[in-house]
């Protein structure tokens, strides 16, 4: 079902955890999409210096989570906001079709971490749930 | 260690003994059961006798009262399409239940999109637990039928069979229940249960896939939905499946005589694995009702983690299993049957089934224990909502 590279990052993930003095931190998803993704940054001099996830979510959530903190990291954030989830799920070597949505959010994530850091707004929570029903649009 | 199966209430193995009864009918007994020639004859006489055996295991009067299927969905849709269809005159209004697998579920559907019926879907309570009184309540003077499951097969819950086959009966209603997943796990007996028609499974109780029967009470009419040849008696045309048919008979007489020790081992195994997951990991909730339950079934959710990412680190340490979570049901949703019990989307995203099977040992159950909390603990760690939880 999964791509070896999926499974590496699923087996052996990078960058777990929450920086303690965060510059940024975005989250995504909520518990009734069965994803949540939250990511946490420091930046300086315009350079993501570290950058940590933690992920409630299927294989494919925590894959995307692992291998964008590692394709961002030294990355300049003009850079880094140009991650796309499509570029996420290219650089595992695909995601199952099912997964595309729900647990493909990580780049949405570090979206959200990004703009905070900025100083911007961004909506909270997942964009495509209805958080009453838990029901997906 | 070597691979640990404990997802038996998918599917099992093929027991060998099984295999080797089942082996002599590919090649030389091959005749069709409904050829004149002593070729036909002996396989005609092999369908029978395994007819007598599953006949025997689930208590039927007759054997003529077992039609072979193509499986559980098959006896299901057979079941419920053919009443309906039977009695179409007399009314059109289904009773039955929000845990149903959907092979029962399903077909209710179809009946009410394409033929016009209605579908009264009784609730459950929070442990699974029809309430035969709510059936009582749903019957309307057009019901002419009533399917509810005897065994969960997510939460492994025993319903109150007998007691709602007795409804049934006092109001001259037809009565089937989904045993797939109970018969080779507890005793099942038609008449005790007061049941019209039961489906069964092979491939649940190690005989293989692609084989399952539905019985039906004699006297009881219905319509068949399988047209061609008068086999099975006019009910399920199609030439029979005779090397899967006689798999069926060797597993049905097996386990009717290991029954009683399965089930104590089974059930044994299975309380040391709920209460080894009890006491090991904290915040886990039994998922299903702690005594009315099938003897191989262990669902249990771990709060703070996603199934399918449980299920995956199992696996990567060769240990099968299954989940509710939305990520393995190949929709959106969690599984409808814990949604049913009340059991929010979260926790139900967390859901671990461990169905345990004939093979299944001491040892590996003791690896399991060992195994699984430091899975949890490592998912927990990347976990964002078990952080929020300290904070």
């Amino acid at each position: 079902m999964y791509s070896d590279k999926v499974m590496e990052h699923f087996e052996n993930p990078r960058n777990i955890g929450e920086l303690e003095d965060a510059d940024g931190v975005g989250e995504v998803g909520n518990p009734t999409c069965g994803d949540i993704m939250k990511i946490s940054i420091n930046v300086e001099d315009d350079i993501i210096q570290d950058i940590k996830f933690k992920t409630f979510g299927c294989g494919a959530a925590i894959a995307t989570s692992s291998i964008t903190t590692e394709m961002v990291k030294g990355k300049s954030i003009k850079e880094a906001q140009k991650l796309t989830n499509k570029d996420v799920a290219e650089a595992l070597g695909g995601l199952p079709p099912e997964k595309m949505h729900c647990s493909n959010l990580a780049a949405d994530a570090l979206k959200k971490a990004i703009n905070n850091y900025l100083g911007l707004n961004g909506g909270d929570m997942c964009d495509d749930c209805d958080d009453k029903s838990g029901k997906h649009q | 260690m070597e691979p640990i199966y404990l997802d038996n209430a998918s599917t099992t193995p093929t027991a060998p003994e099984v295999l080797a009864a089942m082996k002599p009918y590919f090649t030389d007994t091959f005749g069709n059961a409904s050829s004149v020639h002593a070729f036909g004859r002996e396989s005609k006489e092999a369908v029978e006798e395994a007819r007598e055996k599953v006949a025997d295991l689930i208590g039927a009067d007759e054997p003529r009262e077992i039609i072979f299927t193509s499986g559980g969905t098959e006896a299901d849709n057979l079941a419920i399409k053919g009443i309906a269809m039977q009695n179409r005159e007399q009314g059109k209004h289904i009773i039955t239940s929000a845990i149903e697998h959907h092979a029962v579920l399903h077909p209710c559907e179809y009946l009410e999109e394409y033929h016009g019926f209605e579908v009264t879907s009784i609730p459950v309570d929070e442990e699974g637990l029809v309430n035969p009184l709510d059936v009582a309540e749903a019957v309307r003077d057009d019901t002419v039928l009533i399917s509810i499951m005897l065994a969960n097969n997510e939460v492994g819950t025993i319903q109150p069979i007998a007691e709602i086959g007795k409804i049934a009966q006092q109001k001259g209603i037809c009565f089937h229940t989904d045993a797939v997943q109970a018969v080779g796990s507890i005793p099942v007996d038609v008449n005790e249960l007061n049941v019209d028609l039961l489906s069964l499974s092979g491939h649940k109780f190690n005989a293989p896939k692609g084989i399952g029967a539905l019985y039906i009470r004699k006297g009881t009419r219905i319509v068949p939905f399988m047209h061609g040849g008068a086999q099975e008696r006019g009910k399920r045309a199609s030439t029979e499946n005779v090397p899967s048919i006689v798999g069926m008979g060797k597993a049905a007489e097996i386990v009717k005589n290991e029954l009683k020790e399965k089930q104590e081992k089974l059930t044994r195994l299975r309380d040391k694995l709920i209460e080894g997951i009890e006491e090991r990991i904290d915040e886990v909730q039994l998922n299903g009702h702690r005594n009315k339950r099938l003897p191989n079934n262990v669902n249990i959710s771990i709060r703070y983690i996603e199934g399918e990412s449980l299920l995956l680190n199992l696996d990567l340490k060769g240990i099968a299993a299954s989940s509710g979570s939305a990520c393995t049901s190949g929709s959106l949703d969690p599984s409808h049957v814990l949604l049913a019990m009340g059991i929010s989307h979260e926790i139900a995203h967390g859901s671990l089934r461990l169905t345990l099977g004939k093979y299944n040992t001491e040892a590996e159950v003791e690896h399991v224990l060992d195994v699984l909390p430091k899975i949890v603990e490592k998912l927990r760690a990347m976990s964002p909502i078990y952080n929020q939880k300290e904070a």
